[in-house]
């Protein structure tokens, strides 16, 4: 058999173009596996019964924990419990060194934030889900396609949109208004970034029902309605759950809106009209601190955010999944 | 069971029309093949004739369809339930996904408010019974439908569209993706059911016309005008049509030379 003339050559650039799709893949995983190394051993560290059964601990209450001593807060020396002398020599009174209160290892937990974290946002899925459900079921099965393709650019915009122009909004609309934050204000924040992502993938996953399906069940002289609850809707039922999957995967990783809306706190609340704690709030405001066992802490929020948002997608498509094997 | 009077029937795509208006007969008892070659519009007017066409996003249709006395095209009257009374069955086979081999036969009745399980049961049973499907699925009456072969889900189709007891049925294609066998069986099936059933039935395979159907309508496209538009062009006994066919368009049809 012949060889073509620039048989190796065309080899050679083949080798290259392949070689660097390889590269690029590798490149783009690369900052992928780092993150959730990164936050992993760091996060994991901070694991402990404690970090799940615990709330916010001030350091020097920690500290005062770990060493036996008051943690008494005098408000015209509040430095006294965390053993910080006010001229800057040693304690006299024989409490703990400066060092230690900055050394110490995790402080408390961030049980209020889990808490928090799935209030705000269920409560924001639960706002989101039969907007979004209802106009991904009229977009696909109802179509004015003048007026749909406009819901459908807006929700693409919108789903483009940064975050932090939903908590403006509402920081606008309801916290100033009702001289408030609150854990209901950063559920409608979240709410106004889930609704697109429900909207498009309802609507893409009922596109994919095929049409003959539509047909035989209009021809049994079914109404629009009913053939779409009774028939459509359950043959792409899994792919819409993904889509709201996806949705409260976005909802609980988002900070932005929250800092302008819930603004965070320190202990358990489940009161729906004052601000409330949640995990990537944690996170941020922990990171910032100066206390290395609050910066343990803020890795561990990270992690269990990472962490709920993996178990809560797991569980719930081995539950679509046993559903749509049973149909299958 | 109903005949059906067509009378200036005329399908619409938005502006575009597409079949020159139909006039034609259906009689109860009978099965009325409809053939003719693509694009020529035979699927269009089967759907007209339970107001399936205007499903279609922009597809509309004028003239009259009477079902018995009552004009299907009549200004008060609720497409779905006449889609009752014409049932369908499609080119697919259409099992739905979700739900069993039970259940998708009840599906109609369940739509028309029917829930007592021993009045479904038996609706069920009879349905399943004169689709020649009963003894092949009565023990896995909860399997999913999907898990039937092709030939079984279409004639649960035709056992899903007949447990409403409609008067007509209609069927598009209902045999081109089957394999002999089960085409076989679904044609020695709708000669049983034409006792009590009036049938329109299209079909792009002239011998199925010939061996099943007892009135035969013949569509062409007429390309003439540069527009293709579809026609009736003959509507006859199917003996007739097969034998001493009367246009020379259906005579060069049935001999293989166009179409």
């Amino acid at each position: 058999m012949n060889t073509p003339k620039n048989y190796r050559w065309r080899k050679f650039v083949d080798q290259v173009m392949r070689g660097s799709t390889v590269f690029a893949t590798g490149c783009a995983v690369i900052p992928l596996i780092a993150i959730i190394g990164y936050v992993l051993t760091l996060g994991a560290s901070a694991l402990s019964v404690q970090f799940f059964t615990d709330v916010y601990q001030p350091p020097n209450m920690a500290q005062a924990a770990a060493d036996g001593s008051t943690p008494a807060f005098d408000p015209n020396d509040p430095f006294a419990g965390i053993g910080v002398p006010t001229d800057g020599t040693a304690p006299a009174d024989g409490t703990a060194p400066v060092a230690d209160v900055y050394a110490g290892g995790p402080v408390g937990g961030v049980l209020h934030g889990i808490i928090g974290t799935l209030i705000i946002t269920g409560m924001g899925l639960l706002f989101a889900l039969p907007i979004g459900i209802f106009a991904g079921i009229y977009l696909s099965e109802y179509r004015n396609e003048r007026y749909a393709t406009i819901v459908r650019f807006c929700c693409d915009v919108l789903s483009g949109s940064p975050s932090i122009v939903a908590g403006v909004v509402i920081y606008i609309l309801v916290v100033i208004r009702s001289h408030e934050f609150s854990a209901i204000a950063g559920s409608l924040a979240l709410m106004i970034l889930m609704i697109p992502i429900v909207t498009r993938t309802t609507e893409e996953m009922l596109k994919l029902v095929p049409e003959s399906m539509r047909e035989a069940a209009r021809g049994l002289g079914a109404p629009t309605w009913y053939s779409t609850f009774t028939v459509i809707i359950p043959a792409a039922l899994p792919g819409i759950v993904t889509g709201v999957m996806l949705a409260f995967a976005r909802g609980a990783g988002e900070t932005a809106p929250l800092i302008l809306t819930v603004l965070g706190s320190n202990v358990i609340s489940t009161n729906l009209f004052a601000p409330m704690a949640s995990l990537p709030l944690l996170a941020y405001r922990y990171t910032e601190s100066p206390y290395p066992g609050e910066n343990t802490l803020a890795w561990g929020a990270a992690f269990v955010l990472m962490m709920l948002v993996l178990v809560m997608n797991i569980l719930v498509r081995v539950a679509t999944r046993r559903r749509a094997g049973a149909s299958r | 069971m109903s005949s059906m009077t067509i009378s200036q029937l005329a399908p619409f795509y938005g502006a575009r029309q597409a079949v020159k208006a139909v006039d034609m007969q259906i009689a109860t008892q009978e099965i009325t093949a409809i053939i003719g070659p693509s694009g020529c519009g035979k699927s269009t007017v089967l759907r007209c004739l339970n107001r399936m066409h205007e499903t279609i996003l922009g597809a509309s249709a004028k003239g009259t369809v009477l079902l018995n006395d009552e004009d299907i095209y009549g200004s008060n009257v609720d497409a779905t339930l006449i889609r009752r009374r014409v049932g369908m069955v499609f080119q697919q086979p259409v099992a739905f996904r979700t739900r069993n081999i039970y259940e998708n036969v009840a599906a109609g009745l369940r739509i028309q408010g029917m829930s007592r399980k021993a009045e479904l049961d038996q609706a069920v049973e009879e349905a399943l019974q004169s689709a020649v499907l009963w003894d092949e699925v009565k023990d896995v009456l909860s399997k999913p439908g999907t898990a039937l072969s092709g030939g079984q889900q279409q004639r649960l189709a035709i056992a899903r569209a007949l447990a409403i007891k409609p008067d007509v049925l209609l069927l598009d294609e209902p045999c081109s993706a089957l394999d002999p066998i089960a085409t076989a069986n679904i044609e020695e099936l709708l000669v049983q059911l034409k006792t009590t059933l009036t049938i329109v039935i299209v079909t792009h395979s002239m011998q199925q016309a010939a061996r099943i159907s007892d009135q035969t309508a013949v569509f062409m496209v007429d390309t003439t005008s540069g527009n293709p538009i579809g026609e009736l062009v003959e509507k006859s006994s199917t003996s007739n049509v097969f034998t001493k066919p009367s246009d020379p368009r259906t005579e060069s049809y049935i001999s293989g030379r166009v179409g």
